[in-house]
């Protein structure tokens, strides 16, 4: 140990706001994410409460409950799952991985953070005063003509957050490109850091599109400019393809993320090198462009041509191929391991599961044929949950667990988070997987009353649901209590590879004693050589 | 709440058609579902920590396997993608013979106009076995019309005509729902579809009285808005005659340059609503706009009368 503080030692309030360092930065947005994760899951939970019933019966009217799906879709999506990863693990880990002092830009690091809070407030601001009832998607010309709610402050608040995304996209970039350490070739690189270049990528190009289209909504509300409007010579579609130009890559930025702590944590666990490195690597920047051409799939009943319909049908089959490969090489990975169930390896597993569910039934709404039936029904609100929650939430625990000790210092008690990581599979597959039989059965989406025999698989969605709740509360309480205890997880209590594990837990102020230069390929471990070195470990963590 | 259905009705000729191509992508995703739950489960269990077993030399990188699973996921995506265009061209290539039933959704409700003139509110009658045709749209925003028993679903747009159609196979009373969401009753914008056996649909048509049809509904509203003063003949103004236009290419003017577009429902509601857009080549923008005086079920009844002057005889060009 040397004398140098560690990045948390210092306390006041001051010294967090006005802060700079990418770890920290990383855990301010840990906790806003936090917070927006229980508002959103609350509207959740509300609204589970309200469809066990075919009747409006707990909210009392059609149009809370339609502000409330708005809600919850805005702060998820624009609040939780697009900055999840990147923006907590992203910030925390990146430079410690590539062996940097910090992100290239750390002031524009910590004017992200601002700038999502600013978002974030106004949308917390619309929730309390109002609320928006366009849903998430705010489909012209309903939002710019016949809703009378706060679309116009709802734009602003995206519009706003957009900009973090695309600083923290920016950010890094330029890191990875300019501030790995010697010996640090692009494929020596963790695939992490190939994960998040690629979603970088995609925050830098989509965003700004959002931005525009977010800012034409507006703009037709105020002015009444006819972009959409047919009155006025405006295209009623046009909005959706503007819309979906940014929202179908977002769903990547989502997950590729995701697929990213997944590919650290399955080799960690296995006790081997992971299987098929530039495959996945080259899989995350195949997934990040291929993202961009299949935005027309969420059209196929919308009147576009049926050719344009062929075109993006074809190459959303396309993009699954690299998915797939993940997957494959994942399971690989522990074939001749040294396997072993602690917590994040059990979130990583269930992400495979749940992520191979929502991508394969994904190809049923590529297909045109299929989607024709499915499409605007609970099989889609099944599918993308599948893949959002299922995927990107789980790998977001999973990553959690895996670099709590790195990130604070301090070991949770295993047998808690094994236990977290059972309920939220088992509640979250209650919760979703009747929500495909009730989609095929065509029970559309977005209603606040249904047909009395879509009751039974209503009700079995919302003991799920109930029950997933309970599985997200449970980290909560179980992490914080760990920061009661004295920091003495030491710094690699996995036993993992990574540069982000040669340094102390937490971690100095400048991340590294001495510069690291790095001479092995990645993830090289050995399946026999490691037993006992991590019983040591734990046995030296848990004193 | 015991009925507790796991599988729609097919009542439509193209609804096994698309559940056969689903049953065959249910069957390829519980194969590789279960495949790698399979192995993820073999895998920890036989390598599992502590365990003693042959852990030498593990594999790091393999090209022939990389290559099978990316070939046999692209052959199987490929039948898929083949099949499933397939059904779709199916789904939205109505038979010639189709009857037209004319559709209007607005907030929150549908509107249904049958041919022969009977019109309907959330309800659609039809005949068990013949092939129908819907021409929708939308007043306000977008809507989408869905028929979970037949497993079609199309957009209804404001300001164009969309279509769909179907032919019922079985006899009964099927769902009919808006799914794209629509504002505050999004979840009340439903209906039913009965299909009836044909001669009680007749019966169920002449019921409702034997009104006026679409087409003759048309030519009354024709003559009120003035339209027949210049496109039926008169000397006075410059006006193309519309006999026999229905379906045909007429000319346009477009800066120098002469093109054709064929005068179809998109075609005849633009001229109405925005006449000095495609002017017919040789004539003089000079006709008024009917923007938010004629409504949406009136104009599918003028159109419909254009329509129905398309088997007679064009009249003097000028």
């Amino acid at each position: 140990m040397s004398n140098e503080e560690d990045y948390l030692q210092e306390y006041t309030l001051r010294s967090w706001l006005l802060t700079t360092d990418h770890k920290r930065v990383g855990l301010l947005y840990m906790a806003s994410i936090t917070l927006f994760f229980f508002v959103g899951g609350a509207a959740a939970t509300v609204m589970r409460l309200e469809l066990m019933t075919p009747k409006g019966d707990v909210l009392g009217s059609p149009d809370a409950y339609n502000r409330l799906f708005t809600m919850h879709g805005v702060i998820m999506i624009f609040f939780f799952l697009v900055p999840s990863i990147p923006a907590v693990l992203g910030n925390f880990l990146l430079p410690l991985m590539i062996g940097a002092r910090d992100l290239a830009f750390p002031k524009l690091n910590l004017l992200s953070w601002y700038v999502y809070m600013t978002g974030g407030l106004i949308g917390i601001w619309i929730l309390l005063f109002g609320g928006v009832d366009t849903g998430w998607t705010f489909y012209t010309p309903f939002s710019t003509m016949f809703s009378n709610t706060m679309v116009v402050t709802a734009a602003l608040a995206v519009f706003i957050t957009g900009f973090s995304s695309i600083l923290t996209g920016l950010n890094f970039i330029v890191t990875v490109h300019t501030m790995r350490a010697p010996g640090m070739t692009w494929f020596r690189l963790p695939l992490f850091v190939w994960s998040h270049y690629a979603t970088s990528l995609v925050m830098v190009l989509g965003t700004p599109v959002l931005a525009i289209t977010v800012m034409l909504v507006a703009l037709e509300r105020l002015f009444h400019i006819g972009i959409f409007d047919p009155k006025l010579g405006g295209d009623p579609i046009l909005f959706q393809h503007l819309f979906w130009f940014y929202s179908h890559p977002a769903v990547y930025i989502m997950v590729l993320p995701g697929m990213a702590v997944i590919s650290e944590i399955v080799p960690c666990f296995s006790r081997r090198p992971i299987f098929g490195y530039r495959f996945i690597a080259g899989s995350s920047m195949a997934i990040a462009i291929f993202g961009f051409l299949v935005w027309g799939h969420h059209m196929f009943v919308s009147g576009q041509s049926m050719y344009a319909g062929m075109v993006f049908s074809i190459i959303s089959f396309l993009v699954a191929i690299p998915s797939a490969i993940k997957v494959f090489n994942w399971t690989t990975t522990m074939y001749k391991g040294a396997v072993w169930l602690d917590t994040p390896m059990l979130y990583a597993l269930g992400f495979i599961g749940l992520f191979t569910i929502g991508g394969l039934t994904g190809l049923m709404l590529a297909s045109l044929g299929v989607d024709v039936h499915v499409h605007d029904t609970y099989f889609v609100v099944a599918h993308f949950h599948y893949i959002m929650v299922g995927g990107a939430v789980m790998a977001y625990l999973g990553g959690i667990h895996f670099w709590w000790p790195k990130m604070t210092g301090r070991m949770y008690p295993e047998i808690w988070g094994k236990l977290s990581a059972l309920i939220v599979f088992v509640g979250f597959n209650l919760t979703f997987f009747p929500q495909f039989i009730l989609g095929y059965l065509g029970m559309p989406r977005r209603y606040y009353e249904y047909s009395p025999e879509f009751q039974v698989l209503n009700v079995m969605s919302t003991a799920g649901a109930s029950i997933l709740a309970v599985g997200y509360v449970m980290p909560l309480v179980y992490l914080l209590l760990s920061l009661r205890q004295p920091a003495y997880a030491g710094p690699n209590p996995w036993g993992a590879t990574g540069l982000e594990w040669q340094t102390d837990s937490p971690p100095p102020v400048h991340n590294f004693h001495d510069m690291p230069v790095v001479t092995a390929e990645p993830y090289d471990y050995s399946p026999e050589a490691f037993q006992e070195e991590h019983d040591h470990a734990v046995s030296h963590a848990s004193r | 709440m015991w009925n507790f259905p796991l599988f729609p009705d097919q009542a439509s000729t193209n609804a096994a058609r698309v559940d056969a191509l689903f049953l065959f992508e249910l069957g390829v995703i519980l194969f590789f579902t279960l495949a790698v739950c399979l192995a993820i489960f073999v895998l920890v269990v036989r390598f599992r920590r502590g365990r003693i077993v042959d852990r030498s030399g593990p594999p790091l990188e393999a090209r022939w396997l990389e290559v099978t699973w990316i070939v046999i996921p692209l052959i199987l995506s490929m039948i898929m993608f083949a099949w499933s265009a397939d059904v779709y061209f199916r789904l939205y290539q109505a038979p010639p013979d189709a009857a037209e039933i004319s559709v209007v959704g607005k907030q929150w409700m549908w509107y249904l106009q049958h041919p022969e003139g009977r019109s309907e509110i959330n309800q659609l009658h039809v005949p068990v076995g013949r092939p129908i045709k819907l021409k929708m749209t939308s007043q306000d925003v977008i809507h989408s019309f869905y028929v979970p028993a037949f497993r079609i679903k199309q957009d209804v747009l404001p300001g164009r005509y969309t279509t769909l159609w179907f032919e019922p196979s079985k006899v009964g009373t099927y769902h009919l729902f808006c799914t794209e969401y629509c504002g505050t009753s999004h979840s009340e914008m439903i209906g039913t579809v009965t299909v009836m056996e044909p001669a009680e649909y007749d019966g169920w048509l002449a019921a409702g009285g034997a009104g006026p049809s679409q087409a003759d509904e048309g030519e009354r509203l024709f003559v009120q808005h003035h339209c027949a003063g210049c496109h039926r003949g008169s000397q006075v103004v410059n006006a193309p005659r519309l006999e026999g236009v229905y379906g045909k290419p007429v000319p346009i003017q477009d800066g120098k340059e002469v093109r054709f577009v064929t005068a179809d429902d998109r075609y005849i509601r633009d001229s109405i609503l925005m006449p000095r857009q495609e002017v017919v080549a040789g004539y003089q923008p000079v006709m008024p706009s009917f923007q938010g005086q004629i409504s949406e079920p009136d104009l599918l009844k003028i159109i419909a009368y254009i329509k129905s002057l398309a088997a007679k005889e064009t009249g003097t060009v000028r």
